[in-house]
């Protein structure tokens, strides 16, 4: 095997060092008199020994190997990969905001609470909701928190049959596992041929055995589903609950509402909708939204203001409880809420309405390039098939790779599960026609290639620094770990 | 227009006319007339650079930071020192715009920087292996028990009394809906009571959770807890403190099954409470039962050596209702950060670091046990935290010490009803000699 980048470990050296610690200041005990010998380590953990400049380059050198949004376009669909705006990023490492300890009195964080009692108030103006808890950590968090909700709710009322939670067959993989994590026997429920949720398939699924309906509008094809009164109706009459997953937000900002369509809960993932980066995968925010007869039963505490103060309430006997440590991602809230103060009302709505345009700009230019399973406006997303790729022997996973030599992040392959050979392709709004087109016509130009050159698509990316990795050996024959390797 | 939008308004009318479109209502259609706003969002007018800056600044200036006040608090997030280089590096866009490692062709940079963190946890923890991390310490203890259950297919789970509060709160949380109990035992002289602990195992015991160093900072004697744990065919989970693995035995050598905990004190921020991440190492027979990201080695079609996201068949994109766990992603950005702070520490300066709490900690405990008016709880030994007893009301001398720009501590009572005037004292390596003492004199006064 060659080695390519060294990792850090292989880089170290025994006798160097990155850090610099005071001496100690205070009178030593010897180490055995405070704890006994038989708890200590025999050996120190083999961690790395590199100087500053070595553990500076290395890292530096990591970040080449990867592609962010300031990189370049990046449409990878239910992802909303839109610009994160630096003054954000500055805003947040702010001491008044990093240093703060979360056990401070309320009095010496009275700016933390603000961000995080104001953030939430905007949020619920944006999806009419009545409050919202910030304390989610992510979107799949937020779902998680928030059938849990749904699930206290109806238990409050002693309607304690309804095991059964319904999910569209086009929903995202997070769904069906939140449902299961939090207890529920999930059902799925089909698509009609709008790609919209099948009524009649609803309407007999909709028993009083069922606590709701998970749904994303617009939907994962990018399609917002116009049955969705008609849906909320068949849910609401039969006792259930409606769940908003808001990965799809970007759509409709200032157009519509969740609470309006009808929902009762709903999650925001702020590392989409609201400009928050994503960090290669994390730490991102899934606030939790509710309808006024489900806020006492949000997570505690529950921010609020006197009048005077901001407080941390956590006098709420009918609350699910916590679901994680403190009140959520603090900085990451604040970026959002940064974002939110920096496009106004009509900025927001313009940028799902930009976001949207861009969607139908480039379904219109490839459709006679690409199969178009559902061929109609859609919203701020537009899932291709490769279908007529697939007749050369070219999968949607080869174009994705192929798209890697032309400097692009390829579009979400295989999702969702119910178009065969699916690209979905999600530009947001923060990208010009310009960058459409070159992407336009590097689509073009791979959907020309797939006829001419089909074994050079399938041999992609050929510019990259690795080529097309071996995932079955790493799955088959796991290495997780330095040492593991080294056991080989 | 928002500066974050390109588009002109001419570019817009173009597109339009290329779709067919008289106007960008007309892409709205499939919404229901009734549903559409027909106002604008009822949000504040948009703020220029300028005035947002001003504006979040002011904000942050309400709030008192640890620059300006001493921090003696800690209760589960630490005021450690960050070395500058972590903020220089996470700052880089490559790292910090990027999703999740998908396209491992273009993520090489965050799958390598995944697998130093695992190898990392696992030198620390001494266990098998470790995921890419999770959202904090706290959702870490829940999602290690839900693993424990069914693994195990029992359903009773036994938490320390002396498990953080928040992570209990957590793990009520994440079990009271699908069926798992769980009961807590006591503690004696600060530690896990192991009478209490073994009288409540019973054959449907999944899991024993201990916390070491345990929330009132003692060291807990995780090898005869393994023994009494393993008897009952129970699984050992064991939150832990990442510096104290500088300087305290590997939970892994001792028989622990899963160790967890928060990494924050790992070259992350207070920030009020998160971001933060939770670190999770298992043995190996529970690897494929791991919840979360793993990334692992390969290579690619020319030999290079490469890195993965794998074993993925245990994720919700793969198996929905049947994965392991409902997680999506990591705390990526946080545990590059854990990675580049434990590659600037490395093998001395993590146990240097260790070691200077170890000493401030027993420092700023004699002192303040000297002085009269504090007397010790425990007897049990502890590490970088200890409680200690007030003679006076402990939210007065709390309030006292704010003003003098001083977090004392954390006031125990909020948490153990029946330990009142009780504080909990956290020293960190940042914290200098002069600074203990000015709490100890300033606490003597008060």
């Amino acid at each position: 095997m060659k080695t390519g980048t060294l990792t850090i470990f292989e880089k170290s050296r025994p006798g160097r060092k990155a850090y610099s610690l005071p001496e100690c200041d205070v009178p030593k005990t010897p180490l055995s008199e405070l704890i006994p010998e038989r708890l200590l380590r025999d050996t120190p953990p083999g961690l790395p020994e590199v100087s500053e400049v070595d553990a500076v380059r290395h890292f530096t050198e990591l970040s080449k190997r990867n592609y962010g949004v300031d990189s370049g376009f990046y449409p990878l669909g239910s992802c909303t990969m839109k610009y994160n705006p630096k003054i954000n990023e500055e805003a947040a490492r702010m001491k008044g905001f990093t240093q703060i300890h979360p056990y401070e009195p309320e009095e010496s964080v009275q700016g933390c609470l603000e961000v995080l009692y104001k953030t939430g108030e905007m949020l619920a103006e944006i999806t009419g909701m009545e409050k919202f808890s910030l304390q989610p950590a992510a979107g799949a968090h937020g779902e998680l928190c928030g059938l849990m909700i749904m699930k206290a709710w109806h238990e409050s009322r002693s309607d304690t049959a309804r095991k059964k939670i319904i999910v569209p067959d086009s929903a995202h993989g997070t769904n069906p596992a939140s449902a299961a994590v939090a207890g529920f026997e999930v059902v799925e429920v089909k698509s009609d041929e709008n790609g919209w949720i099948d009524l009649k398939s609803l309407r007999e699924t909709m028993t009083e055995e069922v606590a709701g309906l998970m749904l994303t509008n617009p939907n994962t094809l990018g399609l917002f589903d116009g049955n969705i009164l008609e849906i909320a109706d068949i849910v609401h009459e039969k006792g259930g609950l409606l769940y908003y997953d808001g990965a799809n937000m970007n759509a409709i900002m200032g157009i519509t509402r969740p609470g309006d369509m009808g929902f009762d809960i709903v999650h925001l993932n702020l590392h989409k909708t609201f400009s928050t980066p994503h960090g290669g995968g994390g730490p991102g925010s899934g606030p939790v939204g509710v309808v006024k007869k489900l806020v006492p039963f949000l997570p505690k505490p529950v921010i609020e203001y006197s009048g005077k103060s901001y407080y941390l309430d956590y006098d709420r006997p009918l609350s699910i409880g916590r679901v994680k440590s403190f009140y959520g991602n603090f900085t990451v809230v604040l970026k959002a809420y940064a974002y939110m103060l920096s496009m106004g009302p009509e900025g927001l709505r313009q940028a799902s309405e930009t976001a949207v345009l861009n969607a139908n700009y480039i379904l219109k230019k490839l459709k006679d390039d690409y199969l178009l399973p559902y061929d109609r406006v859609c919203m701020h997303e537009v899932v291709f098939s490769a279908l007529k790729q697939k007749e050369y022997g070219v999968s949607a996973l080869d174009i994705a790779k192929r798209l890697l030599d032309f400097g692009y992040h390829p579009p979400t392959v295989y999702f969702p599960l119910i178009v065969k050979e699916a690209l979905m392709i999600e530009p947001t709004e923060t990208e010009s026609k310009e960058t459409l087109d070159r992407f336009i016509s590097a689509m073009k130009q791979i959907a020309k290639e797939a006829e001419t050159n089909a074994e050079y698509l399938k041999s992609a990316p050929h510019n990259t620094v690795v080529s097309r990795l071996d995932e079955a050996r790493a799955a088959r024959n796991p290495v997780l770990n330095e040492m593991s390797r080294a056991a080989e | 227009m928002s500066k974050y939008i390109p588009n002109t308004d001419e570019q817009k009318r173009e597109m339009l006319s290329e779709i067919g479109a008289a106007e960008i209502d007309d892409l709205f259609s499939d919404i229901p007339e009734k549903i559409r706003l027909k106002r604008l969002l009822d949000l504040p007018k948009p703020l220029s650079d300028m005035e947002l800056a001003k504006h979040m600044q002011t904000l942050s200036d309400k709030n008192s930071d640890t620059d300006h006040y001493t921090c003696f608090l800690g209760a589960g997030a630490y005021d450690h020192y960050i070395p500058s280089i972590i903020d220089h590096l996470i700052s880089r866009q490559e790292f910090y715009t990027a999703y999740t490692p998908y396209q491992p062709e273009i993520s090489q940079g965050t799958l390598q920087a995944i697998f130093e963190y695992q190898s990392m946890i696992c030198l620390l923890t001494g266990m098998d292996v470790s995921n890419a991390s999770l959202y904090d310490g706290a959702s870490a203890v829940a999602e290690a028990v839900l693993l424990a259950c069914r693994a195990t297919g029992r359903a009773h789970v036994l938490a320390a009394k002396t498990l953080h509060p928040e992570s209990r709160e957590v793990l009520r949380t994440y079990t009271k809906f699908s069926g798992i109990t769980v009961e807590e035992y006591g503690f004696l002289d600060g530690a896990a009571d192991l009478s209490d602990l073994e009288a409540r195992l019973s054959p449907d015991t999944a899991a024993v959770v201990v916390q070491n160093p345990n929330f009132f900072g003692i060291i807990e004697d995780i090898k005869e807890i393994a023994e009494l744990v393993h008897k009952n065919k129970s699984l050992l989970i064991v939150s832990c403190d990442p510096i104290s693995l500088a300087l305290l035995k590997p939970p892994g050598e001792l028989g622990a099954d899963i160790v967890v905990g928060e990494g924050q004190s790992l070259g992350n921020p207070l920030s009020f409470g998160g971001p933060y991440l939770g670190f999770f190492a298992a043995t190996k027979q529970l690897m494929r039962r791991i919840p979360g990201r793993i990334a692992g080695e390969t290579v690619d079609l020319s030999g290079r050596r490469g890195f993965v996201l794998t074993l993925q068949t245990r994720e919700q994109h793969i198996r929905r209702e049947k994965a392991t766990s409902n997680i999506c992603t990591n705390h990526a950005l946080n545990a590059l950060a854990a990675t580049i702070y434990l590659t600037v520490m490395g093998k001395n300066g993590l146990r240097e670091v260790a070691e200077l709490c170890l000493q401030k900690a027993h420092y700023a405990y004699s002192r303040l046990v000297e002085t009269g008016k504090f007397s010790p709880v425990f007897n049990s030994p502890f590490f970088k935290e200890f409680a200690v007893k007030y003679s006076g009301d402990v939210h007065k001398l709390a309030s006292r010490l704010l003003e003098q720009k001083i977090l004392a501590g954390y006031i125990v009572e909020n948490d153990y009803k029946d330990m009142d005037n009780v504080l909990l004292v956290a020293v960190t390596e940042k914290r200098t000699k002069q600074e203990i003492d000015t709490l100890v004199e300033r606490a003597v006064c008060a």
